[in-house]
């Protein structure tokens, strides 16, 4: 079975009357919304849960009613996530966040660690930014180009000579980012055991405050150890280099945790969940395989598409008027990038999978101060890795059914936990 | 048209660099905007646009 745009027409058509209501400004009250919507149960692996594009169309901005009765907002419209996502009167600071989800209704969240600056504001998170941009640029990724060649080269290789009938991700998907983050970061990709397990702790929403917490320990106490070994003696990478700033060893811990934990398994979820649209839209695949120039256009596609780290949230520091909504100071604002980037008044027909549209100006990697760092890595290695893999692999198909393929619900970066797939041996 | 960069708001994300590179670099120390050109020529123009557009720190301005 395939996920073209036909097999989606019975959905759209199955929910009218619960929209109907609400194609114009609502008269009386909607229906309160108490937690962010996290369930797909539409059939359809690669569609965010199809309550997001009901509450969007209700109204791209709207009051949430938070797991710990804080009464907030959410944002679905692609307008209004990118309005408030580059507003600087919504503060990131972790301690005045509500959380969407549910289980961390008794939990003080603390500030964030030396170095974790996704949890900070300018002039603190700025400081952090400019140390590090100049290292993820443009040119600076491309430069990467070959070495993610070899990596991808020697990955498919390995499948080859294992032969057909292997978990996608645990032989490709995985590997290759991982190793390449490891490589950028000076991190010994030999040590993963230290650190791989935790760093999936961090992203799962099952886990609680203490296992998260622990897990971050561990996190932090390993690159700790890495950065008092790269300042007695310095090698040729990132974390080297940045001993040689005015970051105490704290930050630079805290840093080098983030960026690895950013850097692990994001990548890594794309490519896997990528090559599974891909196999489920057999003509988008062949177009790819066929056009190499289609790959820059096609990553940008997939990830408007996918879009798997969702969502954000945000504290207004004051008043703040979007979209003729008052958001008040103190208020939390959820934000939806995956709901955004299927707003149809931004991207026409959204819900089909189209790599040849111009899905530039969507918010897979965020938008604002905070958006991705290490987006440039991100796009060099997906428009390397995919083409990649369905060339060297002409036959490559799943070796389930598509609905077996087991998903990463209840995680923060979505995608699969297994790509099951297979071809035919030359 | 005339462009203009904030380097003060730059958050560095480098999508001007990569969606027209003909106007726009990235500084080699701290990946923030460079300009390459403030009066983009023809062929330039709808990428410049674009690229302010997507810009996620809205440091990029275009005058007439």
């Amino acid at each position: 079975m395939t996920h073209e745009p036909t097999t989606h027409e019975p959905k759209t058509h199955d929910e009218p009357t619960a929209h109907e209501p609400t194609a114009h400004e609502p008269t009386t009250a909607p229906a309160e919304v108490t937690a962010f919507p996290t369930a797909r149960h539409t059939g359809c692996p690669f569609d965010p849960p199809a309550e997001l594009a009901a509450l969007r169309e209700e109204s791209p901005l709207r009051r949430m009613r938070y797991p710990d009765g804080h009464h907030g907002w959410l944002a679905t419209g692609h307008a209004a996530v990118r309005a408030i996502m580059a507003d600087p009167r919504f503060s990131a600071r972790y301690e005045l966040l509500h959380l969407p989800m549910p289980g961390f209704e008794e939990v003080e969240i603390p500030p964030a660690a030396p170095g974790d600056f996704t949890g900070m504001d300018a002039p603190g998170h700025t400081r952090y930014r400019r140390l590090l941009t100049g290292r993820f640029t443009v040119r600076r990724m491309r430069l990467l180009t070959e070495r993610v060649e070899e990596l991808t080269a020697e990955h498919l290789d390995a499948m080859a000579a294992q032969g057909p009938g292997l978990d996608l991700v645990e032989a490709y998907a995985h590997p290759v980012p991982a190793q390449m983050i490891c490589e950028l970061l000076g991190v010994p990709y030999a040590d993963r055991k230290q650190f791989t397990g935790h760093v999936a702790t961090l992203f799962d929403q099952r886990a609680d405050i203490e296992a998260k917490g622990a897990a971050y320990g561990a996190v932090e106490s390993y690159v700790k150890g890495l950065v008092a070994a790269k300042r007695a003696e310095p090698t040729d990478d990132l974390l080297s280099d940045l001993t040689g700033t005015d970051l105490t060893d704290e930050e630079l811990a805290g840093v080098g945790s983030l960026l690895l934990g950013a850097g692990l398994d994001t990548t890594a979820n794309m490519i896997a969940l990528g090559a599974f649209a891909l196999l489920s839209h057999p003509e988008q695949l062949a177009a790819l395989r066929a056009e190499p120039g289609l790959a820059g256009p096609a990553v940008e596609e997939l990830l408007r598409y996918l879009t798997v780290a969702d969502p954000a949230v945000r504290t207004a520091l004051e008043d703040v008027e979007v979209d003729g909504r008052l958001i008040r100071a103190g208020d939390t604002v959820t934000l939806s990038f995956q709901a955004a980037n299927r707003d149809p008044a931004r991207f026409p027909g959204p819900d089909r999978l189209d790599l040849r549209r111009a899905a530039t100006g969507h918010v897979a990697f965020g938008h604002g101060a905070h958006q991705c760092l290490g987006q440039q890595l991100a796009r060099v290695e997906m428009q390397i890795a995919l083409p990649a893999l369905l060339r060297r692999f002409p036959t490559l198909r799943l070796a389930v059914e598509p609905s077996e393929v087991p998903l990463r619900e209840q995680n923060n970066i979505y995608g699969v936990r297994s790509l099951p797939v297979t071809w035919d041996q030359t | 048209m005339e462009i203009g960069v904030d380097r003060e708001r730059c958050a560095g994300a480098g999508m001007c660099a990569l969606t027209a590179p003909e106007v726009f670099d990235q500084d080699e120390e701290d990946g923030r905007v460079r300009l390459l050109t403030a009066r983009p020529v023809d062929g330039q123009r709808a990428a410049a646009r674009l690229a302010a557009g997507v810009c996620p720190a809205a440091a990029i301005t275009l005058g007439d």
